[in-house]
């Protein structure tokens, strides 16, 4: 088996008994990626020479001083919209194909105090629009489990080098279900924190008031691990909360006696692949074996939650995206004045997916338009988070499929939006309710990876990664992809 | 007179003079070279979010409570969205429908008729960056960019050009007090627009307004709006419609030019800030804040007449600015009769600081000195006219009035047979003086009085020649 499937533990224990070296992990990686990168496209950045460079650093540190964290010397994959100093940062889109950061984001800082190693930057749907990585303008992204499927957005790129053993783990961010649904078709653990664990510093926004950084890893205990680095509150941040962080770790008890499982049935019925939905029964057969209760419960406005979040997130989108005009640093076109210069920037700078939402969210915002649009998808998220507070009352967990279907083909439906758009119809709740949620494997439908998703109370991450782990525990771990199927 | 009420309201800006910027650390020194108070923050670099500074809402409240607004419990930020070169990240986080201040007021005195003008809002918000028009280019300085700034917008209230101009002095006073920003116009710290509209007098609805921009002093605020006045006036006379639009003010033309109208107005798309939180004011906090507020002018101006029996007119000169209001009445506190105190600050010592450009915390006479001078002076030590050199003298060096007495020897004769003898000396050497005074020439008196003084070097009390000239002169 290679290095880089093993478990964080795993492969620190080797270090740690000076079995490997930092450089051995970084070469180790980087011949993975030669191998494997120009099928699976996932990334966008591989710095080579700064990775090695590192390497031979901590080498030289550790090999004077003892004990290292957990995730030192460990190669990782960061979403190519969290920024890193002198590294091109693109956010997938041509109009920052030449930005480089003058700062780091606050988790790439935490990752780098951690001694973990940046090694690439990961390709992504442009601005982190999309549920299929198709809408990075550089180049798609193919799913290692069948090449030709998505991997998943817009976080692709980061969960299907997780899933091609590019990387020990990467992080992604998560809007309406970018961390989550791309773990769920890449058969990798996918954690999206509660809405101001993490702080935001650094990731470029796409809609302010929904986005959270989180890991993208092989199992759960990677992600505690990575969680229990990034999380906590960041003078940087105002909306990141000034909470004490838990030890994810001692968490990970395996015991799940008593825990209160709510499912929705609006999340096990209509539009949710039979499957899938087959799946996740034996998943909950799983948890009940274990000593959980499982109940179906009611998510009443759930139904509304894909309208919603196709209203605010835009809106925010297109403020967050105003700044793009070409003036002070990205990509800048020739224009004959001012105003053509910023459209003609705008209108060759960014793609179609992205023109749509910041049209969407302009006339959302638009005077005479923005009560009937924005003010009312406002109302609508109060609701949303009220039905999941109302059922938090009764139930530790809310339980169901990450995505209605496991990965479609590419170019499937790149020309069918709203079919697009539907498939996050079980992550986005959780983004509107500011909810934790983690997608976890939980077995293969027709070759292909389904995610179970749970999403718990405000800052009940512990939670999460304890019920996720137990699951995990006791069930079959998923085959490695092939990196089979053949490129669409 | 015109048939048409002039109506204008004002939104009048002011920069708040804080250490950094109002979401970055970034420093807010006025007058340093371009571009190098900046940081990824405030130049709206991507990934990089604000972080409210406190003492910026300190500010804002501590403004907001000397205009008497009522203060927001909760209070919340907004975007404002806009392109422009001057806002890097192409909105401008402002206060949209939860501002800082509501309900204000202040009083205004317009050829001594007093008026009070209502206070809509006081909101708090980002500066945009400075914009340098160069020929074809132009440049751009962020260095103003994310300064703390916050917006005060009157009713429409005022009814004159004067008193508009009396409303932003009083703005501009009131602030000063408050310390929390120099509001100075010519730095920009200052800034107003003005809504002017004309309607028939006796008419309830408003006429259709225009926007004045660019009225960067107390003057052009007040011809802009004269301009406007009697534009808007012809037009309504030639039976025009007035359309509803933006005007710059052109300083060296003494026009206004159309900067766009109502049709090409903004949708500013405002929306609640999402990368901030909240703003709860607590009536702990406000109460903090409320104690920090020194006496404002208009009270100081009641107690000088009440209590010292200043005139209006004396009252308003020393009250115009903290530092003269304090600096009068620490030379009070330091024994000065307070009248004497006025007379001096007032005229001589306003009239050396405005020469030469000193502020009054900068003077050489500070006002124990001051009081220590009127002191002589009001003993008789010196006279009125010996004040004045020795004054003069202490402005320039700083020192203590009655050293300046003692070494030049100037202190004044109040000894009745010194001066008696004197009178009889100039009396007798001017007989024609004599014969004039008998046939009513008062004008012989001031002669005589005049003798005396240049015999003793000015040193006589005059009250005293005065009277014993009279007596001498009835002897005869």
């Amino acid at each position: 088996m290679s290095l880089l499937r093993e478990s964080l533990q795993e492969v620190h224990n080797r270090l740690a008994k000076k079995e490997i070296t930092s450089v051995d992990l970084v070469t180790e990686s980087l011949k993975r990626i030669g191998e494997v990168d120009g099928d699976v496209r996932a990334f966008l950045l591989v710095d080579e020479e700064g990775a090695l460079k590192r390497a031979k650093e901590l080498d030289e540190k550790y090999s004077k001083e003892g004990t290292r964290g957990i995730l030192a010397s460990l190669p990782v994959g960061i979403k190519d919209n969290i920024c890193t100093e002198g590294l091109t940062t693109t956010c997938g889109s041509q109009l920052l194909s030449n930005y480089q950061p003058v700062y780091n984001a606050t988790v790439v800082e935490k990752l780098h105090n951690a001694d973990a190693i940046s090694i690439g930057k990961m390709n992504m749907d442009e601005f982190a629009m999309g549920s299929s990585n198709e809408n990075s303008s550089f180049y798609p992204v193919h799913n290692p489990w069948d090449l030709s499927t998505v991997p998943g957005g817009s976080s692709g790129g980061s969960a299907a080098a997780v899933a091609a053993g590019e990387v020990y783990f990467a992080l992604g961010s998560d809007t309406g279900g970018s961390i989550r649904q791309p773990a769920a078709f890449t058969g990798t653990v996918g954690l999206k924190p509660t809405y101001g664990l993490i702080s935001r510093y650094g990731l470029v926004a796409f809609a302010s008031s929904l986005d959270q950084i989180g890991p993208l890893t092989k199992n759960v205990e990677d992600s505690a691990y990575v969680l229990q680095a990034i999380a906590g509150h960041d003078q940087y941040d105002s909306t990141s909360a000034n909470v004490e962080v838990p030890d994810y770790l001692s968490a990970l008890t395996g015991d799940v006696k008593g825990l209160r499982v709510g499912v929705p049935k609006e999340m096990m019925g209509e539009g949710i692949d039979p499957k899938v939905k087959a799946l996740i029964q034996r998943s909950l057969s799983t948890l009940e074996s274990l000593g959980a209760t499982i109940e179906e419960v009611s998510l009443p406005h759930s139904e509304y939650a894909v309208a919603t979040y196709y209203l605010i997130a835009p809106a925010e989108a297109s403020s967050n995206l105003a700044r793009f005009d070409g003036v002070r640093y990205g990509v800048r076109k020739y224009g004959e004045n001012l105003i053509d210069l910023y459209h003609e920037t705008r209108s060759q700078g960014f793609g179609p997916e992205v023109k749509r939402r910041i049209m969407l969210g302009t006339y959302a915002l638009s005077s005479g338009y923005y009560d009937a649009y924005y003010k009312k998808a406002q109302q609508v998220r109060t609701l949303i988070a009220q039905d999941f507070e109302q059922l938090f009352a009764k139930y530790d967990v809310i339980i169901g499929p990450t995505t209605p279907t496991t990965a479609f083909k590419l170019n499937e439906r790149i020309d069918d939006p709203m079919t697009m758009y539907a498939n996050d119809m079980c992550t986005i709740p959780a983004n509107l309710a500011g909810l934790p949620g983690i997608s976890v494997p939980c077995g293969l439908s027709d070759g292909l990876p389904v995610g179970l998703q749970i999403i718990g109370k405000p800052f009940a991450e512990a939670t999460l990664l304890r019920v996720a782990h137990a699951f995990e525990q006791a069930t079959d771990r998923l085959p490695e992809p092939k990196l089979g199927g053949g490129r669409a | 007179m015109s048939k048409y009420e002039t109506v204008i309201g004002l939104e009048v800006h002011v920069e708040l003079h804080t250490k950094s910027k109002i979401f970055c650390g970034c420093s807010t020194t006025f007058g340093v070279a371009p571009n190098i108070q900046t940081c990824p923050i405030c130049l709206g670099h991507p990934g990089v979010l604000p972080v409210l500074n406190r003492e910026a809402v300190n500010f804002a409240i501590k403004a907001a409570m000397a205009l008497n607004c009522e203060i927001a419990t909760h209070s919340k930020f907004d975007r404002k969205n806009y392109f422009y070169p001057d806002c890097p990240k192409a909105y401008q986080i402002s206060q949209f429908d939860q501002p800082i201040g509501e309900n204000g007021w202040l009083d205004i005195e317009v050829d001594g008729a007093r008026k009070r003008i209502g206070i809509t809002r006081l909101h708090l918000e980002e500066d945009a960056g400075k914009l340098t028009h160069d020929g074809d280019a132009t440049l751009v300085d962020f260095n103003r960019v994310g300064m703390p700034l916050v917006e005060i917008v009157s009713e429409p209230d005022l009814r004159s050009p004067a008193e508009a101009k009396a409303y932003l002095e009083k703005i501009k006073s009131i602030i000063q007090y408050t310390g929390v920003s120099d509001v100075k116009l010519e730095e920009g710290s200052l800034r107003c627009d003005a809504n002017i509209s004309l309607r028939l007098f006796g008419q309830d609805e408003f006429g259709t307004k225009t926007e004045l921009k660019n009225l960067n002093s107390f003057r052009n605020v007040e011809r802009a709006l004269q301009y406007e006045e009697v534009r808007q006036a012809k037009d309504l006379d030639d039976g025009k419609r007035i359309i509803q639009q933006t005007l710059r003010w052109n300083e060296e033309t003494n026009e206004v030019k159309v900067m766009r109208s109502k049709e090409q107005a903004h949708d500013y798309r405002y929306f609640p800030e999402p990368d901030l939180v909240s703003l709860v004011i607590s009536d702990e906090w406000k109460e903090e804040i409320r104690s920090s507020i020194p006496e404002l002018p208009d009270s100081r101006k009641a107690r000088y007449i009440k209590d010292w029996g200043l005139s209006s007119y004396d009252a308003d000169q020393l009250t115009g600015t903290r530092n003269v209001a304090d600096y009068f009445e620490q030379t009070v506190q330091a024994g000065a009769d307070a009248k004497m105190a006025a007379n001096w600050i007032t005229g001589d010592l306003m009239g050396y600081l405005n020469s030469n450009n000193v502020e009054i915390h900068q003077s050489k006479i500070t006002p124990t000195l001051l009081a220590g001078m009127t002191d002589l002076l009001q003993k008789g030590t010196i006279s009125s006219k010996i004040a004045k050199t020795v004054f003069k003298e202490m402005i320039e060096t700083g020192k203590e009035a009655a050293k300046i007495v003692e070494e030049k020897g100037l202190v004044q004769i109040s000894d009745e047979g010194a001066i008696r003898s004197e009178v009889v000396k100039v009396i007798q050497a001017n007989p024609q003086s004599i014969d004039d005074f008998k046939n009513g020439k008062d004008r012989a008196l001031g002669f005589l009085v005049g003798q005396v003084m240049k015999a003793t070097k000015g040193k006589a009390n005059p009250q005293m020649v005065n009277e014993m000239i009279r007596e001498e002169l009835s002897k005869l």
